[in-house]
């Protein structure tokens, strides 16, 4: 007895110490902790695959080019570029005071020997994004020029992610994926996965002096209101990804603010509209039905039930503000008499159909509103909720009627659309098909003025708009939390931390 | 943990004295509170349909995620479905998954264990390898890599609880056969001239039930939280049929915003879990006189 | 002694062999395409073969399991398909901090099943016996990932008191080291500790039956002694192997626990490479805990013979 009430004493005096004195709580001024939603895959940029991934080579790799939150292009380890007249061929002019992490000088055969690295490497994932170049060349240490297969107004907009990112040549032959040793304002330290990866200034790169901080701890923490609360009570200083549905409290919290865009991307449901046997039932043949699906859902209610109104409702490709909306097309309102009209004039009074969603409770959520909404226009959908791994797979061979997908957005337009809808796309699961809309899209990845792209885009999406490969349901908004004291911070619509400017105050 | 539970098993055969048992068992208090909550789980479960509950599957847009009040008595969940209704209805999705892994890990293990402790040499040696390999695995593991060979439902979680669960009963049939099949008695019936299949099912058998039934029961409970488990990963109840594991995994979201959608779930396993644990353990001190 | 030791480390070896051989299969029948997963969003074809191609998984199954098996004898795991690292490299990773959670799970079970099975052994038959039964069963039943929710919400959340996630070293932080482990060790040994009870409980009932106490009180030593100096050093028998083997099944890394209070254990990589189709972690993964479970397997006989002078001559 005696034994047992030391044990209970002693645990609660502890207790009580710990948490009056515990040196860990205590902020390392220089430390800059970020909060994730997942852990990264492979460092290697050109290997890499993940969103989270792109956040951590923001700190550890530079890259030719950058973009503003406007989506303007800005010189980064480029200077300047220019294009042929024909279009053919890209000259960028260099900077010469850029170190990699090992100390070598970076120069155009670096950027030669990266760009090749992207395209000739085995397990690259680069290489559509380069599809369009030819060679490289490095006529001098200070200018990089690429010639082209074909006029590509794509390709700037691809280097400023991780095609364009700049690692030290002479690492090559090492374990990039473990050591990467790259161009960026941080080098990396250390890496334990599904925990934390560290990274360390980099005191000889050419911008160092806007870069605040010593260290960089970037912290996987999967569970959203875990990763809240580590920013509520100090272990973490920011985190991206929160929740819609904790905005409010987090809003609330005044040690925290909360910062928001719009997402380059969408989120929608992707219909099988000629892969395979499971696109011969009425949602895949004919687009009355699938116009009927796009009336009978109240986007806006959708947004607010799910997300607490906070993620904008979508029916295009391109995100909202953005300059590619064709405004001939605003998001429609839910109208169930039409759909049911729609699907009369389709021959159905009833129509059955299978969407697949992935296995997690929002993602359940989101098909369960779909599926009462739909059910009033007459449209039976029946969930079917599966793990990622066979969702994708199952997607790809065509064994699916629909599928929700999200997609996490492009800076250029052609890179939301054009592998979704064209014959043969890479993304274009449902293997939907129209030439002419082929036609406009291939085009459109050639010009190079926006205000003719738009035409391109505005044409095809009157094709599009009527057959509805994609139903677009909403845009997930990007909202950042921050503890009060970090100033600094610039969003963008990518979704990135950029670490420059960052302090505490 | 199967070598824990070998230690600890109970009966070690005997004729059973049936009567005994029955009396020991309405004498140990904790027992009692045990079967009294196996009874009132097993009724939510079976009555749900019949009881004037809400409609589980009815969502309601304007009414999200409400605080418990006099007409939600434990709220809403994050389709303004009624939880009282969903946790009666995920009684179902629980008992169902105890019930039918009991029965799948039983039919697969007893044979098999009947088997290698019956006739030792070669047969024992393969079966008994191939379950060392099988414990081997982390259980939850294995329950989560047939779930997911599978795909995520209900039924796949089942087959899934019950497939890990074999090796355990094979393990402790053949432990008690071996130790059944040299008492006196059965000595005794095979000097007569008995066969093998006939002292196997007439003799061996009924006094290997004993420690199965308790096994069972303690199973029982351990499935009911696999089933919690794999829902709360995504890979058992798919929605919108309710579960508690599932129920759960989404109120893991919303821990500030609406607490109670945590609460009554957590209880729900919690009561139902220790109902049978309590009866098993009853049961288990009831069948084996040498404990009292 | 030392033939039981040499014969159960061979006997281990083509369970080991069973093991592997079962994971694989059972890896290979999940559904989906691990270069998918692997490639993400990008989805060229020629790329995709390139990748297969690069992975071997184009070759017959029973060829690309015995080329596993013929690395992992020369020491070589594999690399894990996310993130290009060496799953030997990965496992020594993870193995201190599944090994910190595991033995701060045990230090919590011991000192809560221990004193509580003497306890209710003493007091046999009273309502102070039939209670911690109870509550040890309670511990038991309660589904340990919820009881991590609802422990984050109140400790964290509400009063923020304990950190929510994480982990570190106790040997580089101990204190934060600490203040990360306290709720997930509870949680993972309260259910322990219901076993412990239990067993300490029958171990010293069958104890202070023996003829052993029966002298020690006839010599009029008092209660406390007799509990405490004689019987609880034999009742200890068990409970040590019962130690051991607990702390083979927690080297599995407690999944949920993990899961939940995000450890980056072996439960965490284990569910995440499933989930992943990260086929050379987890089969890396099963094959090290299979190892330890079956040498804590050994230990515990092992121990249990060096306690048990009378199993020794068998």
């Amino acid at each position: 007895m005696t034994l047992l009430r030391t044990l209970a004493t002693a645990s609660v005096l502890a207790l009580a110490a710990l948490h009056s004195f515990s040196p860990a709580k205590a902020q390392t001024p220089s430390t800059l902790r970020i909060g994730l939603q997942e852990d990264p895959d492979m460092l290697d940029p050109h290997k890499a695959r993940t969103f989270v991934g792109r956040i951590v080579f923001m700190g550890l790799c530079d890259r030719l080019v950058d973009i503003t939150p406007e989506l303007k292009l800005v010189p980064r380890l480029a200077t300047s570029w220019a294009f042929s007249a024909d279009g053919l061929t890209l000259t960028m002019k260099l900077r010469t005071d850029a170190k990699f992490h090992d100390g070598e000088r970076f120069d155009a055969a670096a950027a030669k020997a990266n760009i090749e690295r992207a395209k000739t490497l085995p397990e690259s994932l680069r290489k559509s994004e380069l599809s369009s170049v030819d060679t490289v060349e490095a006529p001098d240490p200070a200018t990089l020029v690429m010639k082209l297969k074909r006029p590509d107004a794509t390709l700037l907009a691809a280097l400023t992610d991780r095609a364009g990112m700049m690692l030290s040549p002479k690492s090559f032959s090492g374990d990039v994926s473990a050591k990467p040793i790259c161009s960026g304002p941080y080098k990396f330290v250390e890496r334990v996965q599904n925990d934390r990866i560290v990274l360390e200034k980099f005191k000889e790169h050419w911008e160092a002096d806007k870069y605040n901080f010593d260290r960089i701890i970037y912290r996987a923490i999967p569970d959203t209101t875990v990763r809240l609360a580590n920013l509520r009570s100090g272990e973490l200083d920011m985190l991206e990804r929160l929740a819609p549905t904790d905005v409010k409290s987090a809003k609330a919290d005044s040690s925290l603010k909360v910062e928001s865009i719009a997402n380059l991307g969408y989120q929608g449901i992707t219909i099988n509209t000629r892969n395979g046997d499971a696109a011969k039932q009425p949602m895949g043949q004919d687009k009355r039905v699938r116009q009927a699906l796009s009336l009978a859902i109240d986007r806006k209610v959708l947004s607010q039930v799910v997300f607490e109104g906070l993620y904008e409702p979508m029916n295009q490709p391109f995100n909202p503000g953005n300059f590619y909306l064709s405004s001939d097309f605003p998001v429609p309102e839910r109208d169930v008499a039409k759909a049911k009209a729609l699907l009369k004039a389709a021959g159905h009074e009833k129509v059955s159909v299978e969407l697949f969603v992935t296995n997690n409770p929002v993602d359940n959520q989101l098909g369960q509103v779909l599926q009462a909404m739909a059910q009033e226009a007459g449209i039976d959908i029946q969930i079917r909720s599966t793990e990622f791994a066979s969702q994708l797979r199952d997607q790809q061979q065509g064994k699916f009627q629909m599928s929700r997908i999200g997609w996490s957005g492009r800076i250029d337009p052609d890179g939301n659309i054009h592998p979704f809808v064209t014959t043969g796309g890479g993304q274009n699961d449902g293997k939907y098909s129209n030439p002419e809309v082929d036609r406009l899209l291939n085009q459109a990845r050639t010009v190079y003025d926006p205000a003719e792209r738009k035409k391109l885009y505005d044409a095809a999406q009157k094709i599009l708009q009527d057959e509805l490969p994609i139903v677009y349901l909403y845009n997930q908004t990007v909202f950042f939390a921050l503890r009060k004291n970090l100033d600094g911070f610039v969003i963008n619509p990518d979704g990135m931390i950029r670490l420059a400017g960052l302090k505490r105050s | 943990m199967a070598s824990v539970d070998s230690i600890s098993s109970g009966a070690t055969g005997g004729a059973t004295a049936r009567p005994g048992v029955l009396a020991r068992l309405s004498r140990n208090p904790a027992a009692l509170i045990g079967g009294g909550l196996v009874l009132l789980f097993v009724l939510m479960a079976v009555l749900a349909p019949a009881l004037p509950l809400a409609d589980p599957f009815k969502s309601n847009f304007l009414a999200i995620r409400k605080p418990p009040s006099s007409i939600y008595w434990f709220g809403t969940d994050e389709l303004g479905r009624d939880q009282v209704a969903r946790l009666f209805f995920g009684a179902q999705a629980s008992l169902l998954a105890g019930i039918v892994s009991v029965l799948i890990a039983v039919a697969v293990g007893l044979p098999f264990g009947l088997l290698a402790g019956w006739y030792g040499g070669w047969i024992d040696i393969v079966i008994s390898r191939v379950t060392e390999a099988l414990l081997a695995c982390p259980f939850l593991i294995l329950a989560i890599a047939f779930a997911a060979v599978l795909g995520p439902s209900l039924t796949n979680a089942m087959i899934a609880i019950g497939l890990s669960a074999v090796p355990i009963f094979i393990r402790l049939v053949r432990g008690q056969v071996m130790s059944v099949k040299v008492e006196d008695f059965v000595e005794g019936a095979r000097a007569v001239g008995a066969r093998d299949l006939r002292l196997m099912f007439r003799h061996v058998l009924p006094n290997t039930l004993s420690p199965i039934i308790v096994q069972s029961t303690l199973f029982m409970a351990r499935a009911i939280i696999l089933e919690a488990a794999l829902s709360f990963l995504g890979l058992g109840q798919q929605p919108p049929a309710p579960s508690w594991g599932q129920m759960l995994n989404v109120a893991k979201n919303f821990m500030e915003q609406a607490p109670w959608m945590s609460v009554a779930p957590g209880v729900c396993i919690f009561l139902a879990v220790l109902g049978f644990n309590l009866l098993g353990d009853g049961l288990r001190d009831a069948l084996d006189p040498r404990e009292n | 002694m030392i033939t039981l030791i040499l014969r159960r480390i061979l006997i281990a070896i083509p369970t080991l062999f069973l093991v592997s051989l079962f994971v694989f299969a059972l890896q290979r029948a999940l559904p989906g395409d691990p270069v998918l997963v692997m490639a993400g969003e990008e989805r060229d074809p020629e790329v995709l073969a390139r990748l297969r191609e690069l992975y071997r998984m184009n070759d017959p199954l029973f060829v690309q399991f015995f080329a596993w098996l013929g690395q992992v004898v020369q020491g070589d795991f594999g690399r894990s398909l996310r993130t290009g690292e060496p799953v030997l490299g990965l496992i020594l990773q993870k193995l201190p901090v599944t090994l910190q959670l595991a033995t701060a799970a045990i230090l919590v079970a011991i000192a809560i099943g221990v004193p509580a099975g003497i306890l209710a052994a003493r007091r046999k038959g009273t309502v102070v016996d039939y209670s911690t039964s109870a509550l040890a069963l309670s511990g038991l039943s309660i589904p340990n990932f919820w009881l991590g929710i609802m422990l984050i919400l109140l400790v964290s959340v509400h009063l923020k008191w304990l950190p929510a996630s994480g982990y570190e070293s106790i040997f580089v932080h101990p204190w934060a080291a600490i203040e990360r482990l306290i709720m997930p060790a509870f949680v993972l040994g309260s259910g322990l500790a219901a076993f412990l009870m239990r067993h300490t409980r029958s171990a010293m009932l069958e104890v202070l039956r023996s003829d052993y106490v029966r002298t020690a009180r006839a010599k009029g030593l008092d209660e406390d002694t007799v509990v405490h100096r004689h019987a609880l050093r034999n009742a200890l028998v068990p409970i040590i192997t019962l130690t051991t083997l607990l702390f083979g099944e927690l080297l599995a890394g407690a999944v949920l626990t993990e899961q939940v209070f995000t450890i980056p254990g072996f439960g965490k990589l284990i569910v995440d490479a499933v989930f992943n189709r990260d086929y050379g972690v987890v089969q890396g993964v099963v094959l090290c805990t299979a190892i330890g479970f079956i040498l804590m397997n050994l230990l515990a006989d092992v121990l249990y013979i060096l306690v048990n002078p009378r199993l020794r001559a068998a």
